[in-house]
């Protein structure tokens, strides 16, 4: 790790302001899961590391009715964890609790991995399903429009994912196949149903990151049963290809895990 | 036996210093003024250094010196060995090329050492590491073994031509070739056995430490065979002579056999702190591991069995390509060859025989033993076969291995090796008994009504541990006998320590060696120390590895406690004024049999001490050392049955159960020696389905990381479901055969043979990824 400077940011106000004064070069630490093993290996390099974890604002969990609002320094472990989202909105529930393992799971945090959008993360498929929002420290940004591809936000320099929020859906589920090394998803599909409307979230599997499956959801709007996905399959040249797995499996992929999310709720 | 002798589930002695993190192991140790290491490694897999310029870093703050490959030159230390020659079949010896401990001219796989730099901190070590600049001018790589034999490769060592290190051959051709031309039936298969990475818990690390006061060499190292790392060191490396450095190998967290051989970091360790005037320590991060321990198996095999019309087998052919990587590691040579083409017969009277190996350079980690050492691969080479040959001939597995079992011993292979015992129809019967195998056909239809494939899959396995005898090993080649040494010091008050030239790192020899005092002398466990692992103490050793711990070393143990009792025997005769033929030792009393005239153990061995009244001429003390040399290998033998259960859309394959039927001859702690198992079948299981080193067109290591190199987790594995039979092996005292690499090499075709037999075609290779099963089944539609 080369050398940077550590600050406990109290505020989110004052972690700006730490950033704008660490000159860009700053970077924002929530649980760190990604950012300080890259910074071990000498991959990363920040000037300042602005800890985000201990301000107060950043912390909770409010289930208005069915809107739920998650803080963005809450752990994976505390959302799988929390009865009211578990009553309103079981699948996202038990998505955290899919993520990693249980020392990831106590330390990384909801808002570190939507600002990361890393392309296997879980949480974006939610929120892209979800049609939820992500709120920062100047706006608010439909999932839609926040996710841009393989690492990649609608976040501008310096601004910090202060919390997430979504319309609890009569039915959601996660489904997952994981990468046998990593652990992380290889694809994941979320699927939520509001009346008879039914959108689908995807990670692990695009070539541009999270996507919504616009062609299964037409399907299952029309029938919410895994047999209308059988004859349908994502174009696998727009699937990611790697070691582990190529885009005609992958693409395989989104069909399996999609229908068996529906499955454990139609 | 005794509650803590021969056959006693003893708890480990060494777990409570292991488990509460007490352990002491190489990075744990610290000296005053030490400063650390960091190596400058080679991002290229093919390149000429043009030159290395550490001005810069030579100036960054604490820094204490920069050593480049010159300045090692300059110094005369010498290249790494390979200590086991090998001659191809034109009698020609094998083609080493030089292997510099840091590279000054050219580099053959990205992470190969080119330059350290010695810091007083570890951070500030890799600032000034990363200050270093090499420059180098890019060759073309080659990665694949075949690839680097064909005509116009990229060529890695002038001494290896073609980049063949030797063209070898086992058995007789002729007569297998006239076999073959009465063969009723040949089973063909190409088989792959892919490269592993050992991956121990605690990677490797070294501290070197010049006194110059003294002129002596301190060097604490991860290492399995401390005694051969010195002598290594010294005779060839020209690091410091053997009398003046000692070589210390404390708890050691796992090998595998990663830490038999000795590295170019170990060495630049002790020659820096030379240089430098500082001990120097160097602990390699997870990265370093993977592109510089040396990698396992790497072979690729044409392999055809002739059968007559009853499904005898008539014989075998096998034409195997070994990928050796960028140099030849230690014992490199033996692994394709007298490990693993000696093992080709199986637990199958074989006829004919003929095996051609081809070992090769190619730009990568070079490759050594790894857990099990050639006998995995002649194992996934055989049992693979069989099991295919079985179902091409439309009978059971199990049925075709019966017909063709060994069931007369000493049994004379085609392929050198002579078995002295076995029982394989009992660990077939066994194993068959406790995998209901009877039933399988109806569990295999119930999950066919949920949408899976149930497959089952056999492997009778027969291995060699023990390496030895010294003679017969030096006319194969070794540069080294293979025998092992013991001391037993039984104190004045009755306590004992034994000390050994085996190593543990992981064996458990701190419980199982006491249990033979409590055995020999009804002596409490506790009342015994074992003392391994340092040159100052135990005068010399082979170390531990080819699960030679217990045949051998346990064997040095007992011929030295022979000795012990037959004095102690002496002096109780001479102090109960009895015949020495009518003492017998028990339960921590020596007696007169049959009498109730009795010492305590520990007054004869204060009488040993004292001296006052021993018999005439005998001298005072009670010590003895032993050398055990064997009279031939030891061959544990087994079946392994495994049942899995593969779900057709993703291809993902669960091992829902695995038997282990294993004959390791006498058993001392049946809890460890199931300890062994789970970790062998664990590791075998790993390399079947989930590990698999990948590199690519360039050379650069894909899977250098847990994140894309999969190590197998307690979730991918079933409760084992183990049991042993039991024929001693006449050739040790004890009759015991080794228990150490049996699970490694037994597991991987009973796997895949089960998956195979799932999806309903051959053509898969290991790892097994859901990937690969999945796109196997879309090839049978």
């Amino acid at each position: 790790m080369y050398e940077t400077t550590y600050h406990r940011a109290s505020s989110v106000a004052d972690a700006v302001r730490i950033a704008g004064e660490s000159g860009g070069e700053g970077k924002f630490l929530s649980g760190g899961m990604t950012l300080l093993p890259t910074m071990k290996q000498r991959l990363a390099a920040p000037s300042d590391l602005i800890d985000l974890r201990h301000v107060p604002e950043m912390k909770g969990i409010a289930v208005d009715a069915r809107r739920v609002c998650i803080g963005g320094g809450m752990t994976h472990g505390e959302i799988a964890e929390s009865a009211d989202i578990r009553a309103v909105a079981p699948g996202f529930a038990e998505l955290a609790g899919l993520i990693g393992d249980p020392a990831v799971r106590h330390m990384g945090t909801i808002g570190g991995s939507v600002a990361n959008n890393d392309p296997a993360a879980d949480y974006p498929a939610a929120l892209l399903a979800l049609d939820g929002l992500i709120h920062t420290d100047r706006r608010e940004v439909p999932a839609a429009d926040f996710f841009r591809g393989l690492f990649e936000t609608a976040l501008e320099e310096g601004e910090i994912v202060t919390a997430v929020s979504f319309e609890a859906p009569d039915a959601s589920a996660y489904e997952k196949f994981r990468n046998p090394a990593s652990r992380y998803a290889m694809c994941g599909a979320y699927v939520a149903r509001r009346g008879t409307d039914v959108r689908v979230g995807v990670t692990g599997a695009g070539a541009d990151g999270v996507f919504r499956w616009s062609a299964a959801e037409q399907a299952l709007t029309q029938t919410f049963d895994p047999a209308a996905l059988d004859r349908l399959t994502v174009d696998a040249g727009l699937m990611l290809s790697d070691l582990h797995g190529s885009s005609i499996y992958r693409a395989n992929l989104v069909t399996v895990v999609t229908k068996r999310a529906v499955a454990k709720v139609a | 036996m005794g509650v803590e002798g021969i056959g006693a589930k003893v708890l480990r002695k060494e777990d409570r210093r292991f488990i509460t993190g007490r352990g002491r192991y190489v990075d744990d140790m610290s000296v005053p003024g030490m400063a650390y290491a960091v190596f400058v490694r080679s991002p290229h897999a093919h390149a000429k250094i043009g030159g290395v310029d550490t001005g810069a870093a030579k100036s960054m703050p604490g820094v204490v010196g920069v050593l480049t490959g010159e300045d090692l030159r300059g110094d005369g230390i010498g290249n790494l060995i390979c200590g086991w020659m090998v001659h191809s079949k034109d009698g020609s010896p094998m083609k080493m090329g030089a292997w510099p401990a840091l590279a000054a001219d050219v580099v053959r796989h990205v992470g190969q050492a080119v330059a350290v730099v010695v810091a007083r901190s570890r951070d500030e070590a890799r600032d000034a590491a990363e200050a270093v600049a090499v420059t180098y001018e890019e060759l073309p790589a080659v990665i694949e073994a075949a690839k680097a034999l064909e005509p116009g490769a990229p060529q890695l060592h002038p001494e290896a031509p073609g980049n063949l290190i030797f063209d070898w051959e086992l058995g007789d051709k002729a007569k297998t070739d006239a076999a073959f031309a009465g063969a009723a039936h040949v089973t063909k298969l190409h088989i792959v056995n892919n490269r592993l990475v050992p991956n121990p818990l605690e990677p490797r690390a070294a501290l070197g430490q010049y006194d110059a006061a003294d002129d002596h060499y301190t060097l604490w190292t991860t290492s399995q065979n401390p005694h051969v790392a010195r002598l290594v060191m010294s005779a060839f490396y020209n690091v410091a002579p053997e009398h003046k450095l000692r070589v210390i190998a404390p708890d050691v967290g796992g090998g595998f056999g990663s830490k038999i051989y000795i590295y170019p970091e170990e060495i630049v360790c002790l020659w820096a702190s030379r240089r430098t005037g500082v001990p120097v320590k160097w602990t390699s991060d997870r990265t370093e591991a993977f592109l510089t321990d040396a990698h396992g198996r790497d072979h690729v095999t044409e392999v055809e069995l002739a059968l007559d019309a009853e499904h005898k087998i008539l014989g075998l052919k096998v034409d195997t390509i070994a990928n050796l990587g960028a140099y030849m590691s230690l014992f490199s040579s033996s692994v394709p060859t007298y490990l693993y083409a000696t093992l080709l017969s199986g637990q199958y009277d074989i006829p004919a025989i003929h095996a051609n190996v081809r070992t090769v350079y190619t730009n990568t980690v070079p490759v050594d033993a790894y857990r099990g050492a050639g006998r995995p691969e002649a194992t996934y080479v055989l049992e693979r076969t069989m099991e295919t040959a079985a179902r091409e001939l439309g009978v059971s597995p199990a049925e075709l291995r019966r017909k063709n079992f060994i069931r007369s011993f000493p049994y004379q292979t085609q392929v050198i090796m002579t078995y002295d015992a076995g029982d394989f129809d009992a660990s077939l019967n066994a194993a068959m008994a406790a995998a209901d195998v009877a039933g399988f056909e109806a569990r295999r239809t119930e999950a066919a009504a949920k949408g899976k494939l149930r497959g089952l899959g056999m492997s009778c396995y027969i291995e060699a541990c023990g390496i030895a005898p010294s003679k017969a090993v030096g006319s194969l080649g070794a540069g080294v006998g293979l025998w092992e040494s013991a001391e037993v010091r039984v104190n004045p008050v009755g306590t004992v320590e034994i000390l050994t030239g085996s190593h543990s790192h992981g064996q458990g020899h701190e419980t199982t060696f006491a249990q033979l005092i409590a055995e020999r002398f009804g002596l409490p466990v506790d009342n015994v120390q074992v003392i391994h692992g340092d040159t100052d103490k135990v005068q010399f050793g082979m170390g531990t590895y080819g699960s030679r711990s217990g045949a051998v070393g346990m064997s040095a143990i007992v011929k030295a406690l022979d000795k012990v009792e037959a004095k102690a025997k002496k002096i109780a005769a001479h102090l109960l004024e009895a015949d020495e033929g009518d003492i017998e030792i028990s339960g921590g009393e020596v007696r007169i049999a049959g009498t109730d005239r009795k010492l305590g153990w520990h007054e004869v061995c204060l009488a040993a001490y004292t001296g006052h009244n021993l018999p005439d001429g005998m001298e005072p003390g009670l010590k003895e050392g032993a050398f055990y040399d064997p009279q031939n290998f030891t061959f544990p033998a087994g079946c392994y049955i495994c049942e899995v259960e593969v779900d057709p859309e993703t291809g993902k394959t669960e091992v829902l159960q695995f038997v282990a039927a294993d004959d390791f001859g006498r058993v001392i702690n049946p809890m460890i020696v199931e300890g062994q198992v789970h970790g062998g079948i664990a590791q075998g299981i790993g390399q079947a389905l989930l590990e698999g080193v990948s590199y690519d067109e360039a050379g650069q290591l894909v899977t250098a990381s847990f994140m894309d190199y999969t190590m197998p987790r307690a979730y991918d594995l079933p409760n084992f479901v183990v049991s042993t039979t039991e024929t001693r092996t006449p050739s040790n005292p004890l009759g015991m055969k080794g228990c150490g690499e049996a699970g490694a090499i037994g597991s991987p075709p009973a796997v895949i043979n089960a998956i195979t037999d799932a999806i309903g075609t051959n053509d898969l290779t290991m790892p097994a990824t859901p990937q690969k099963v999945w796109a196997a089944l879309k090839t049978v539609g």
